[in-house]
């Protein structure tokens, strides 16, 4: 009789367990806001089965992004190198790490991660998906440096982690894969399409002269030839996320892509950033060698490197480059700076 | 008589309905097709793995190495079927083969247009094309590449240059604000191919064909900057009905 009821009692505890953990795991779906010109002119964006989009993951990948805990002193947060006001990118040419040591590479800007259809990522592709990507900065030495099991620890311990973990995956058993997950969501939610040429592509807004100028110089095959690399009026990212050399060095101390592939023949190959929002994102290039978007342009203009794997798409490498006159060079910057979105760097949901 | 009347009703529905039945359900068999895009030097075979070496030698006696090279091939029919468009990426090994189900078996007409015909070229009109920055410049007309065919060759002083053979829609800009235009996009008909079940057509695509005929092709004078070149395009329109052919039919 005495077994009988312990049994009785046991099912029911287990019963109403279950049924908290389920009232608890509701998640609601969470609706991107894909901008007009994205949905017009582009496939969509790729949402992991695995990890679909929830207004709790995304809120909670926006708190982990934001919190300091998951570096090994509590000092340092995703949002540390990727801060809202530079486009998710920071202002130095390399960024420091807890330990005040140096990256190598310049942060990369975070915006429209979601169509990024190869899904490979940081300057080099070693990362395959976002979710893939958030997992190196943690344990990092010279970043956030430190590791996931003092991170789960510092989660599991924490008075408001266990229950939104819970909301957001139905478990209340946080790891590492549920943080990244989290993350991930967080930063497809980071979506840039409101500058003032995606407006005058919409018919809402003008180009000065010396702005449609500098787009016909970007479009022209003949002059700046950026669009086959830099995306067009009819590609809305910017980037064909693709990798290329574009002739920064004769002999390459960092070789990127061919790090990774192994193939000297991808030596000196880096991912071609999107140019939105390039007002917010200096210093430019995988390693922040270029201040100024004037430095940038004067070296497709004229500061070309020949090497065994530059891109074929680099023209005139005899004479340095496309060779544009001051005027050019000045319009184009005009045009490249009507595709900054203030909007995005203001935008409530994105700040902490 | 009441019984013949009967019998002879019955006879006549019987016959009459099993005559409609032979005229209306002839049993057509179909078949699944599988198209194959292989492609070769002078039949040397060429794939992602042969890129960025130079190991081909044009008609002009250049030595070649092959960066990049993505083609579009549309409105692809086979008998009564047809495919709106495919990109074909060699590097990246993607749009190699076109599947058709429910092809009628037997003698069926293969053919498909190089690129797009104006009709099918509207700019911007394309997600997956525009996705893969795919677009021809606005002030070149619009709508798409045909091929981007990026590489490397051996100047006059054996230095590395660099080649775009981008072929698109043939543009004569003498007047920027009169835009004139020549279609070069061009059909390749493959004949008639007998379908069984599960046949796959491998379409031989010869590319030194771009090089060689009819116009030898010289890439110390035409390299880069030849999407604005009204008359390499039609050069390269011309080269290229020689560059596919059937290949190998089996099942």
């Amino acid at each position: 009789m005495r077994k009988k009821y312990l049994f009785l009692c046991t099912l029911l505890l287990l019963m109403n367990c279950a049924s908290k953990e389920d009232e608890m795991y509701s998640p609601v779906p969470y609706k991107l806001e894909i901008p007009t010109l994205f949905a017009n002119k582009l496939i969509a964006p790729i949402i992991p089965v695995d990890n679909p989009l929830t207004k709790e993951g995304v809120a909670l990948g926006k708190k982990l992004f934001f919190d300091k805990i998951l570096s090994g002193n509590d000092a340092q947060s995703c949002a540390s190198c990727h801060q809202p006001q530079n486009a998710f990118s920071d202002n130095q040419q390399f960024s420091l790490g807890i330990d005040k040591k140096l990256g190598t590479r310049n942060a990369m800007p975070l915006f429209n991660l979601a169509w990024n259809f190869d899904e490979l990522f940081n300057w080099d592709g070693k990362e395959f998906s976002l979710e893939n990507q958030a997992f190196e900065p943690v344990t990092n030495p010279i970043e956030m440096h430190e590791n996931w099991i003092n991170v789960v620890q510092k989660l599991e311990n924490h008075p408001e982690y266990p229950a939104l973990f819970l909301q957001a995956f139905g478990s209340s058993n946080i790891d590492s894969t549920l943080v990244t997950k989290a993350i991930a969501q967080f930063e497809r939610t980071l979506i840039s399409g409101n500058s003032k040429f995606d407006k005058y592509l919409l018919g809402e807004a003008t180009l000065t002269t010396e702005e449609e100028n500098g787009f016909n110089i970007f479009m022209d095959e003949a002059k700046g030839d950026c669009f086959h690399c830099h995306g067009s009026n009819n590609n809305p990212l910017w980037t064909d996320n693709k990798f290329h050399n574009n002739g920064l060095d004769t002999n390459f101390t960092d070789l990127g892509l061919g790090a990774v592939t192994g193939d000297p023949n991808d030596n000196g190959k880096f991912k071609s950033p999107s140019i939105r929002n390039l007002a917010y994102t200096a210093p430019y290039m995988h390693d922040g060698r270029f201040a100024t978007l004037e430095e940038v342009i004067n070296h497709y203009s004229e500061g070309l490197q020949r090497s065994s794997t530059i891109d074929p798409l680099m023209k005139k490498v005899n004479q340095g480059g496309v060779g544009l006159s001051p005027k050019e060079k000045a319009d184009l910057k005009a045009f490249l700076l009507t595709l900054s979105d203030p909007s995005f760097l203001n935008n409530p949901s994105f700040k902490e | 008589m009441k019984k013949i009347i009967g019998f002879i009703f019955i006879i006549v529905i019987t016959f009459s309905g099993c005559k409609a039945e032979l005229n209306c359900c002839e049993n057509i068999k179909t078949v699944n097709v599988t198209l194959n895009f292989t492609h070769n030097w002078d039949g040397v075979p060429v794939t992602s793995s042969d890129f960025k070496i130079f190991k081909f030698i044009n008609k002009n006696g250049e030595s070649i190495s092959i960066e990049r090279l993505r083609y579009v091939v549309s409105n692809i029919n086979i008998g009564d079927l047809n495919n709106n468009y495919q990109l074909i990426n060699v590097g990246d090994n993607t749009g190699l083969e076109i599947e058709f189900n429910q092809v009628p078996s037997g003698n069926q007409q293969l053919k498909f247009t190089f690129g797009f015909s104006d009709t099918d070229n509207t700019d911007g009109i394309y997600q997956d094309l525009n996705s893969v920055n795919f677009n021809v410049p606005e002030m070149l007309g619009g709508g798409y590449h045909y091929m981007q065919f990026d590489g490397k060759y051996l100047d006059t002083n054996n230095q590395e240059s660099g080649f775009n053979y981008h072929a698109i829609r043939a543009v004569d800009r003498t007047d920027p604000n009169n835009l004139k235009f020549e279609d070069t996009s061009f059909e390749v008909d493959l004949g008639a191919i007998d379908l069984k079940e599960n046949t796959t057509i491998e379409i031989n695509v010869n590319l030194a064909e771009w090089f060689k005929n009819p116009n030898t092709w010289n890439l110390n004078q035409l390299n880069t900057v030849l999407m604005p070149n009204f008359e390499a395009q039609k050069l390269m329109s011309a080269n290229g009905k020689s560059v596919f052919s059937l290949g190998k039919v089996g099942s």
